[in-house]
């Protein structure tokens, strides 16, 4: 049985200029203890499909229009703020890019590592503390008991991150949500993040579900994939298949359009145009007007993901009709 | 061989840093750029790679007198510029021009495109009147940019648009150097390969010479003919592209090489990485001798000691590191 089952998942935001059709029907799955990642670029509805999840979608002007996320038997989007406050932060946590915005500026470390302990888990200050300085070592912070009363500003943006990482598990949550955990941070500084997120995430047993737009970074720690454009999943696949054959016109043009994958000199391929206007409604395929492979069809009706073979879904007609 | 266009000759630029609101006093300086020497030939692009803090950034800005020098020269078009007085560099600063990361920060935004691109025709004297309206078209379509767009702000643009308008604003002055300064690390994949093309088009089209600065290698390497690592203010390799990419020879490098996330599941799950424990220096208060020592899996105590000069280790191909015969 899945951790997650997230079925047909709608958030709309309502703002003055229209509706904002930033998740459109997104199902995904996740199985205890693995990694899934969620790709796409900015705008695609990565970010606001997690956030939706967790309930932490403005409203107004953003509104669950539709869907269900059963997560141990509970549906998130259905059960209340109540009971959501309680699988938030205990069963299920979440990490963001800036670790500098995601950190209270006015509070020590130490206190902000220790306020969940005491609020989920009724722990006293003198246990809390001594499961954060465990916990820091954890994620590699030597010499605990001074980083507690340290200020968020002293640390690297490295630090933080490792900050934020032990924030999101000092309660040994079941799914950690990480949106862009490495974006904001140089290269070799993502490196020890990512490993050190794939090494707890064994100790731990949890799964992870990993938002991103770098695709080296989900070729390097996922299972399995979601392709998300528009707000709609328009790939899932294990994460081999999907490089080594993606089924889907905007995959394909998307790992085409990577530097890494040219020879030197030559063009890099491009997606011409746009990403739709998500105010406007969307008749056809949202990646038509940018698809090569297009057909009137594409662009008349909207094709919804289907499943190819087991494990292997895609949102295109063309190669659900074996054309492609 | 021709001379170069740019020379940089053991520029510094040094940062003092002060505490307290009152009573100020000396913490510290911070050595930004601590000692670079990098030639840039006519027509060649180079791309300076390091992470965050290394002094790239600051590097681009010397150049152009956005921040001052403290020490070594900078030479342009075969006079030494930054002996220059302040109407003389004036003069020639239309050839030497940069485009930002941020294109949304760098561009005002209650100008219209067709001011952003007029204002330096204008401020330089190169065009009036009815010219200007000509010249601006022409750039919006250099860059790949509809000129009845003319009289729209940048808000009403996406990211790569706005990244066309900084760059068609940087070429106004037709200039010999552009640095480009993380051009597309803002981008999307997709608008990023577009931005990447377009710069590549109009180096040949204009016979521009580059300085690239970025964090991403595999960007770097698609577009340089040479690469210059930088840490801590100094550069530990410099070399032809492929040789740089391919066989690295500082130990530096090869951890940023070895840590960058290749989009291939099979290549990912078995090539060897160069793990490196902690983080930067602060380049307030840097590491005695080799700036890299206490990161790297290769250090020795001698390390410590000298700081390494950059020494040939093939054709073209320089790095700074005393066991560079065993790396």
């Amino acid at each position: 049985m899945p951790l997650l089952d997230v079925h047909e998942l709608t958030t709309h935001f309502h703002t003055r200029e229209g509706v904002v059709r930033a998740v459109n029907g997104v199902s995904f799955r996740v199985e205890p203890g693995e990694t899934i990642g969620i790709v796409g670029e900015s705008g695609s509805g990565k970010t606001v499909a997690s956030l939706s999840l967790l309930g932490l979608i403005p409203a107004p002007p953003g509104r669950i229009e539709n869907g269900t996320a059963l997560f141990d038997g509970v549906d998130l989007l259905a059960c209340g703020p109540k009971t959501l406050r309680s699988i938030r932060g205990r069963a299920i946590s979440m990490i963001f890019q800036d670790p500098m915005t995601a950190l209270n500026p006015f509070m020590r470390v130490g206190d902000q590592l220790m306020e969940p302990l005491q609020v989920h888990q009724g722990l006293s200050r003198r246990e809390a503390r001594t499961r954060v300085e465990e916990m820091l070592r954890l994620v590699g912070i030597q010499d605990g008991a001074r980083n507690l009363s340290a200020w968020p500003h002293e640390f690297s943006g490295g630090m933080r991150q490792r900050v934020m990482i032990a924030m999101a598990l000092i309660t040994r949550p079941h799914l950690l949500i990480a949106d862009e955990p490495t974006t904001a941070l140089d290269v070799t500084i993502q490196a020890q993040i990512l490993e050190l997120l794939a090494r707890l995430q064994r100790e731990l047993g949890m799964a992870v579900i990993l938002i991103t737009h770098d695709l080296g970074v989900v070729a390097r720690v996922c299972r399995r994939i979601y392709v998300m454009y528009a707000g709609q999943v328009m790939e899932s696949a294990a994460t081999e298949a999907l490089f080594a054959q993606p089924r889907h016109p905007y995959t394909e043009a998307l790992l085409q359009s990577l530097p890494s994958t040219h020879v030197k000199g030559e063009p890099l391929h491009t997606i011409p145009g746009l990403p739709p206007d998500l105010i406007a409604p969307i008749a056809g395929c949202p990646f038509a007007p940018r698809c090569a492979s297009a057909t009137d069809r594409c662009t008349r009706g909207a094709p919804t993901l289907r499943e190819l073979v087991p494990g292997r879904a895609t949102a295109c007609f063309r190669v659900q009709d074996g054309e492609l | 061989m021709t001379r170069p266009l740019l020379e940089l000759r053991e520029l510094r630029v040094h940062f003092p840093v002060y505490a307290g609101l009152v009573r100020r006093r000396l913490l510290g300086t911070v050595r930004a750029v601590d000692g670079v020497s990098l030639d840039v030939a006519p027509g060649e692009t180079v791309g300076l790679v390091g992470e965050s803090g290394c002094g790239e950034s600051t590097l681009a800005r010397a150049v152009v007198r956005l921040v001052p020098c403290t020490g070594g020269t900078v030479g342009f078009e075969g006079r030494e510029i930054s002996a220059l007085r302040e109407p003389a560099f004036r003069a020639i600063r239309p050839r030497l021009q940069l485009i930002f990361q941020d294109p949304y920060a760098s561009l005002n935004p209650r100008m219209t495109v067709f001011d952003a691109l007029a204002e330096p025709l204008r401020v330089h004297g190169l065009a009036d009147g009815r010219d200007v309206l000509r010249r601006v078209s022409d750039l919006m379509e250099l860059v790949g940019l509809a000129p009845r767009f003319m009289r729209k702000y940048p808000h009403e643009f996406s990211g790569g648009q706005r990244q066309r308008i900084a760059i068609a604003r940087a070429l106004a002055l037709e200039p010999k150097l552009v640095i480009a300064d993380e051009p597309v690390s803002a981008l999307d994949v997709s608008v990023q390969a577009q931005i990447l093309n377009l710069i590549a088009r109009l180096r040949e089209q204009m016979g521009l010479t580059l300085l690239f600065i970025a964090h991403d290698l595999s960007v770097v390497h698609y577009l340089s003919h040479r690469i210059a690592v930088m840490y801590l203010g100094r550069l530990v390799e410099l070399g032809p592209a492929g040789e740089v990419f391919h066989r690295p020879r500082h130990p530096y490098t090869r951890a940023l090489i070895s840590a960058i996330p290749v989009p291939d599941p099979v290549r990912e799950k078995t090539r060897q990485r160069v793990a490196l424990h902690d983080e930067p220096a602060s380049p307030l208060n840097p590491p005695s001798g080799c700036p890299f020592h206490p990161r790297c899996p290769w250090a020795q105590p001698r390390c410590a000691e000298t700081v390494p000069p950059l020494e040939s280790c093939g054709d073209g191909h320089q790095a700074a590191c005393i066991r560079l015969d065993q790396m």
